[in-house]
């Protein structure tokens, strides 16, 4: 019956986190952002496509970094709100298992979607092939990274006045590791990096339960 | 003897700086109703938060002891929280707490006047249809022990007279019930807690 339970509630969060609560905010938004980052770009830095191409992975990361932070007001504070996760907590299902679950809801619906927009954005950038599979590996090590800092700043922060603001300032710097991991890949025989983006996104994964469990039961 | 349904030793809440009340013992017997009373702002709330876990016992100012809370079975609350989702329509809201609970009968919500809201998404529900919706969840939930934090808040007449019922019903069955509420409760024996006595 618990496993039913946890199904259900992954199941729901996928959906919302998809697709938005009613009026919209599903993962559509944050992936036009990212899109929209990588078309203003040139028309910041110029034409050049020499240019493009040499900076056009870091540019990628940053919108993606960017892109992270828009969900984030919604990723907890409306159900802390409603009174879900005291709902979950009088089940006895722990604040852990509901963080992780929401972690991994998120990450489902946020990294696949991007890694696809990754791909028009090369394109329109005009990156060559192995840069666009470095960025795309990149991502892959680090999206879980960007999502375990994304939930553990949302719980944080939810209840807070001005805490989609805050989030956004907190989530930042702790995203720093990621970006210099995921992007120093793309440098000549700088591959490496790919493994020490999984690593730092591992240890971020495997903190967040905890940290984010902690910050709700603080916040009742 | 009847096993009790709650056994609470020594319960203290400080709240901030402010210390509410202290010194509380509650035994609750199965089948048993208790209704908690008090002016606004001595903690019935927190006292209810306590009770279902939320908030943890504080120590004793004077002896320094932390009260302990003991439920026999599981435990079901409704508080100013509805626990549903505002975007989703009422049906699946519910339906998604049937998938973790198990089904809510449909005599419920057809008790509660839910039937014909089942397609309005709940953040348009009224304050009296978001509180039957709760009510609807709890009795999905199927818990032997009831927690409601000012049950009949924006209820009509009717409502609260069948909140009423509904509560002396799941007593009968032997089931477990605290109210906190301002208003006078139409229950068959019904005990009260004054929590004023126990302020600080």
């Amino acid at each position: 019956m618990k496993g039913a339970a946890l199904l259900a509630i992954l199941r729901r969060d996928l959906r919302l986190l998809l697709l938005g609560s009613g009026g919209g905010g599903g993962i559509m938004l944050p992936i036009l952002f990212f899109l929209a980052v990588a078309i203003i770009f040139p028309f910041a830095v110029g034409p050049d496509p020499k240019l493009l191409a040499r900076v056009g992975g870091g540019v990628i990361w940053l919108a993606a970094l960017l892109a992270a932070i828009l969900p984030l007001d919604r990723l907890i504070e409306p159900d802390r709100e409603a009174g879900l996760f005291e709902q979950w907590a009088l089940r006895g299902i722990s604040e852990e298992v509901i963080v992780a679950l929401r972690l991994l809801a998120h990450w489902l619906s946020f990294a696949p979607p991007l890694m696809l927009a990754t791909l028009p954005a090369a394109a329109l950038l005009g990156l060559d092939g192995r840069t666009i599979v470095l960025v795309e590996l990149g991502l892959l090590a680090g999206t879980p990274g960007l999502a375990a800092v994304g939930v553990a700043v949302a719980t944080i922060t939810a209840g807070l006045k001005g805490g989609a603001a805050l989030a956004g300032l907190l989530f930042i710097p702790l995203c720093v590791p990621l970006l210099i991991f995921g992007a120093g890949a793309l440098a000549i025989g700088g591959e490496s990096g790919l493994a020490l983006a999984g690593a730092a996104s591992l240890v971020l994964v495997a903190l967040t339960p905890f940290a984010g469990a902690a910050a709700l039961r603080a916040g009742r | 003897m009847p096993s009790n349904a709650l056994t609470a030793t020594d319960l203290c809440c400080r709240r901030g700086d402010r210390w509410l009340f202290s010194g509380l013992s509650l035994n609750l017997a199965r089948g048993q109703a208790l209704h908690i009373l008090g002016p606004n702002g001595l903690g019935k709330s927190s006292l209810m938060r306590m009770l279902a876990g939320l908030l943890p016992p504080s120590p004793d100012p004077v002896s320094g002891i932390t009260g302990a809370i003991a439920w026999d079975g599981p435990l079901a609350l409704m508080d100013e929280r509805h626990g549903l989702d505002l975007g989703q329509p009422l049906g699946a809201a519910l339906a998604f707490w049937a998938r973790v609970d198990g089904p809510v009968p449909d005599e419920a919500i057809t008790g509660l006047g839910l039937a014909n809201l089942l397609d309005v998404p709940v953040r348009y529900l009224s304050t009296g249809q978001k509180k039957r919706a709760a009510l609807a969840r709890l009795i999905g939930q199927n818990a032997p022990n009831w927690l409601l934090d000012e049950p009949l808040n924006g209820l009509d007449v009717a409502a609260c007279a069948m909140v009423e019922r509904m509560v002396a019903r799941h007593c009968a069955s032997g089931g477990a019930c605290i109210i906190a509420s301002h208003q006078p409760l139409g229950i068959p024996a019904l005990t009260r807690l004054d929590l004023a006595g126990y302020a600080l």
